[in-house]
Formats: structure tokens, sequence, C-alpha cells
């Protein structure tokens, strides 16, 4: 098993965000995590990335093995965890490329791998940047200054492509999206699917889901897990909308 | 008077035996002086009831017995830290202790156009000299008047254009008593143009000293003129620097102060913009540490219409550093359609670092643009986090957001050498990892 989470309880700013939460992720494997806004979707994300806004207070966080939460979060980022953020931070003053050339760097590093140099590098970039139809000019501006919605998240999955992680989280990549750049993104979190590498996918809507197709769908509610199905829980939820877990959930407790 | 004359006891004897040097100058020169020194007695060191300093307390200046420094050889200025700081710029001047040094100075072959007086001759064979040095009444300034020794006299013929940048390198050795060193640097720039000018500041440790620094520059109409000015000295040393920039009709004069050193450093800036098209950049970053206390006051007077001006001064301040910024600029009834940017961002790296900043508007015209902007922050947590998350190390994410920080005022400086040498000053500034 890649992941395992046992009853993961969550703190952020003093509120209990996730209150028991379980989940088991094996290498190759597709889950999506779904659920309305507030079900504590984001924060479950956050707290794998090792974000500094967000408390575990209880529960445990099982990753190849090792306790994932006692990780700092670059520790993460080179044990192969990867977040695809919801909102990608700026850097004004920070080359995209030079970012990201440091990052794959530590990442080598840590593992022991010889460093790229520039000219390695940039064959490496050249051939992920078509992966996802990424313009030169914009791997030569600052990390994310100045870039639209949809080249933000772009730029995040080309970031996977490159640091090629053991566990991808994508939190809410498709949200702000029109068709075409959902089809992009989705094309190139398609093309890193692998049988040792393992996605969660944390969406709200389940569009995103028409592209990448899920081994596994998971609903959200009040911060824990509520329901789990295969691929066709999506379809179900999108038909009947939240309201019906909700009210499934609410009418057994 | 008597306890001022007293509390300067040292300063009068050493102004008294300097009357008889030949350095003193010729005559007008030596009125200058004498009225220079008078009025320096007056008022003495300046205190913070005085606005213009008001968050800068020279007393730790104004209580030490401040001797005129002696001539040196320049010998603690060797090794391969001198040669680094030498090399960077095949042109250039050294001034040791206030004079300039023939050995240290590669001065024997210059560009054409370009003429460089070391010696007090200079001063001999220059008219009466009026510039805006002489009518300042800036208490550093008038110190600098009496006690100045060589000077150093920088000409461009009208219409050269000097593509080496010249190279002033302003060294401090300390002596066996506080030395009060006065460099004192006056460039003039013909009609059309153009030359890169850049000042280094360097010391030794030891025994205070005081390095009282006035540089003048005159831009002819249409000259375009880089200005690097880059402040290393010990913890041992004040810097106290005064630079006056005169602009005439559709010159372009771009400065880059860049402060790493001292115990109180003291930058002022003046830019007079006095003809019309005339157009003045003023960038600065400033970073200290320790118990540093870092003043850069600058002022833009916009005399003529149709000038722009532009200003972005960072700070990055740590330990219990202190910084103070004071921009000030004057928009005189006649500078219609000036058009004045300014913005000033200092970076606190710790919680007992601090920073004033004021800036200064002073509008007597009405169809004119003046923006003004100052924000002050630690690094921030989203930035630290993204980088963080992609497996950059804590110290690296933080050594590259200080540089994007810095970046935009480094990036300026053209020389790449230049810029290099002060990215790596940075660095080992900060005790950033490589």
């Amino acid at each position: 098993m890649l992941l395992e989470i046992k009853d993961l309880r969550v703190k952020a700013e003093d509120k209990e965000i996730l209150t028991g939460l379980n989940l088991s992720v094996n290498p190759g494997e597709v889950h999506a995590i779904m659920g309305p806004n507030g079900s504590g979707k984001s924060t479950l994300a956050r707290i794998l990335s090792g974000h500094p806004g967000y408390e575990a207070t209880g529960g445990t966080v099982t990753y190849d093995g090792k306790d994932l939460l006692d990780m700092d979060p670059e520790e993460r980022a080179c044990e192969g965890v990867f977040m695809a953020f919801q909102y990608p931070v700026e850097i004004p003053g920070v080359n995209n490329q030079y970012f990201l050339k440091a990052a794959l760097n530590a990442v080598r590093k840590y593992k022991g791998q010889p460093e790229l140099d520039a000219i390695e590098f940039i064959q490496l970039v050249k051939e992920k940047a078509k992966l996802l139809e990424m313009d030169q000019a914009m791997l030569n501006r600052a990390v994310n200054e100045g870039f639209s919605g949809g080249e933000k998240k772009r730029n995040e999955i080309f970031q996977m492509a490159v640091l090629e992680p053991r566990l991808a989280i994508l939190d809410e990549t498709d949200s702000g999206l029109d068709i075409d750049a959902l089809r992009v993104v989705a094309n190139g979190v398609n093309a890193l699917r692998s049988p040792e590498r393992a996605i969660i996918v944390v969406t709200h809507y389940q569009r995103l889901l028409d592209y990448i197709v899920p081994d596994f769908v998971h609903v959200l509610s009040s911060g824990k897990i509520v329901r789990s199905g295969g691929k066709e829980l999506a379809l179900e939820l999108e038909a009947k909308g939240y309201g019906w877990i909700e009210d499934a959930v609410g009418a057994r407790a | 008077m008597p306890q001022l004359a007293e509390r300067h006891g040292t300063l009068v004897a050493d102004f008294e035996a300097f009357r008889a040097a030949s350095a003193y100058g010729p005559e007008w020169l030596r009125t200058a002086r004498a009225s220079a020194f008078g009025r320096f007695l007056e008022r003495g060191f300046p205190t913070t009831r005085d606005e213009e300093w008001k968050f800068t307390n020279v007393t730790p200046i104004a209580q030490i017995d401040w001797h005129r420094a002696k001539k040196t050889s320049g010998v603690f200025f060797s090794g391969a830290g001198a040669k680094k700081t030498l090399d960077v710029v095949s042109i250039r001047a050294v001034i040791v202790n206030g004079r300039v040094s023939a050995e240290l100075s590669t001065l024997d072959e210059l560009p054409e156009g370009v003429t460089i007086s070391t010696k007090q001759e200079a001063w001999e064979t220059m008219p009466a000299h009026e510039g805006p040095s002489l009518k300042s009444d800036h208490p550093f300034v008038l110190l600098n008047t009496a006690f100045f020794e060589d000077g150093l006299f920088i000409h461009i013929a009208p219409h050269a254009v000097v593509t080496e940048p010249i190279h002033i390198v302003c060294v401090a050795e300390p002596g066996a008593e506080p030395t009060m060193v006065s460099p004192r640097v006056f460039v003039v720039v013909g009609e059309q143009a153009q030359v890169s000018i850049v000042e280094t500041y360097t010391s030794g440790d030891g025994q205070p000293v005081l390095t009282n620094a006035v540089t003048e520059v005159l831009l002819g109409p249409g000259a375009i003129v880089d200005h690097v000015k880059v402040q290393q000295e010990s913890a041992s040393t004040f810097h106290m620097s005064s630079t006056f920039v005169h602009l005439h009709r559709a010159s372009t004069f771009t400065s880059h102060a860049i402060t790493f050193g001292g115990r109180i450093a003291r930058n002022d800036i003046s830019a007079t913009l006095a003809g019309e098209g005339a157009e003045c950049t003023l960038n600065g970053l400033y970073v200290a540490d320790g118990e540093t206390l870092v003043d850069t006051h600058t002022t833009i007077d916009h005399a003529q219409p149709h000038c722009p001006s532009h200003e972005v001064y960072k700070g990055i301040l740590t330990g219990k550093a202190r910084g103070v910024f004071n921009g000030k600029i004057i928009v005189r009834p006649d500078a219609q359609k000036t058009d004045a940017k300014q913005t000033n961002k200092a970076l606190l790296l710790s919680g007992d670092a601090s920073i004033n900043t004021k800036p200064q508007l002073e509008i007597f015209a009405d169809d004119v643009k003046c923006t003004h902007g100052a924000t002050i922050g630690q690094l921030d947590d989203n930035q630290m986090f993204y980088l963080r998350a992609r497996g950059i190390h804590r110290n690296d994410a933080r050594n590259m957001l200080i540089h994007a920080f810095a970046s935009d005022v480094l990036n300026g400086i053209k020389h790449d050498a230049i810029r290099a040498e002060l990215e790596a000053v940075l660095v080992s500034k900060l005790h950033l990892p490589t």
C-alpha cells in the first residue's frame, strides 16, 4: 500500500475539519475525492502536502511505510508526494525554469541521483512542455506571475510531469478551466498514469472525471468519507446532487 | 561656543594644521573650506531634533574624537579580496584615506574623451566652483568640504561615449586613533556624452573610521550617466555619504545605490532636474544585520517641465538592524507634466528589525503625476510553502525569495561582473546557504 490514512482528525484555525477520515491508496490507482463545499476536500489535500496552516490532532498517515505527518513539506516532495495547488502561488522575481530546475535537482539529490545540468534539464523540459502544450515563453516568466487561471493549472501539471511523483494530489485542478484547458490538463495527467503511481483527484464536479477516469470515488461529508464506490458513484452524485448523500447519511445517523 | 569648540577640539586643531598643507587648495577653495568649517562648528553634529535626522541618532559619531586621516600605504587593502574588488573593472581610481593612490590606480591609458585628475592641481586650474555641494548646509558635507584632501576630478568630453565603466574605489584604513576619511569626487559629463561610474567603498576593521564622502555629478544636455555605488565597509566604520546630481536638458541619470556595510550608514542623494526632458532614476538596495542603522534620504527636485523620475528602494533587515527611508519629491511651479513614481519596500527577516519610511511630496504644479507606495513585510508564507512543496529546502526557498525581492534593483545593474559580485555579497551577508 502506498498511502494509508487512519482516523485522521485535522484542525485549521481552531476548527476541526477532518473528523476521522480513513483512506487506503495502492500504487496504480486513481481515487477521486468528491464532496460539497466545506466538506474538507482541500484540507485533506493540504494536510498531505504539509501545509503549515493545518494541524493533525489525531490519527495516522502512513506513506510508503513512513509517518508522513512527521515530515517537512520538502521532505514529502522528495519522497514523491506532489500536490497540484488549487490556487498556485505567484512568485515575482523567481524564474519558472530556474525554480523547476532547483526543485528537480533537490528531489534527485535526495534520491541519490546525479543533478541534471542545464542542457539535460532543457531537454527534459522541452519534452514535458510539449505534453502540456506549454509555450516556451511561459517557462521564462516568473513563477505563475501574470498567468491566467488556465495557465497556472497547466503549469502545475507540467511541474508534476517533470518531478514524476509517486503520489499526486490534484486539488480542484479543474476549477476555473474552460473545456479546452481541461482537456489539455487531463491529457497531461493521463499520460502520467502508471502502475507505480497513485493519483488522488479532489474535485467538486464530476466533469473532470469524464477525462480522468477514476478507479474509486469517495464522497466526503463533514470531514469523513461517507460513501465509496466505483466511477459510477460520481455519475450518481452528478445526477442527484450532494443533498442526496447528505440526506442519506443524515437519515442513517 | 566654548563648549562646542572644546568638543571639536581635535578637529579644530587638525583643521589648523591642514591650513598649512598644499592640499588645502587655491584661494577660492580656502575660502570655501574656512566658511564650511565655521558653519559646521556653529551647529555641530546633527541631533534627532533636526527633522532630517529624526530617526538617525549620530551621537555615537559625535562622541568620538575624530582625527584627520593620515596618509597610509593602503597595505590592509591587498590580497585576494582587494584584487577581486579592483579587477572587476579595468579603469580605476583608488582613493586610500582620501588620497589618490597612484600605485593602485590605472589611469595611464584612458579612453578618448576621459580626463581624470587626481591631484589638488585639478582644483588650482578649475574656475571657482559653486556647485550644489558647496551650497549645501548638510553638516557632514560641510565637514567634508573643510577636510577633503585630493579630490578626484573626472571629466567626460562632449559626445564621448565611454563603454568601459570607471571604477572609483574608496578605501578607509583605520589608524591608531579614530580616523575621519573625506573622499570627494567630482564628475562633469559633457553634452551628449555617455559614461558609467562605479563607486566602491571598503574599510578595515579596528579603531573607528568615519567615511564622510561627497560626490557631485553634473550632466550636460543630453548626457547619459549610469552610477553604481556599492558600500561594503566594516562594522567599525560609520559611513556618511552625500551625492549631488545636477541634470541639464534631456539628460539621463540612473543611480543604483547598494549598501551592505557600516555601523551607521547614511546616504543622501539629491538630484535636481534643471532642464526640460531630463530623466532621473534612483534605485537602491540596502541589507543590514546586527545593530546596523541604514538611512537613505533622497530628494528629487523637479524644477522644469516634462521630466520623469523613478525611484525604487528595497531594504532587507535582520537582527536588530534599523532602516530609515525618506523620499522627498519636489515639483516646482514650472514643472508641469512631471511624472514621478516612488516605491519603497522593506523586508524584515527578524522580529527585532525595524524601519521608518516616509514619502515626502511637495507639489506646487497642477498638471503632474506623482505616485508613491511603501510596503513593509516578512517573507510570504504562501510562497515559502509553494517552493518547499516542490522539494526545495526551507533555507534554499528563503534564499530564492530574498533574491527575488532584491532582483529588480540588482538586475538594473548592467555590468555583469559587478552584479555577480553583489549577488555573492548578498548571500554571504545574510548567511544564506549557497
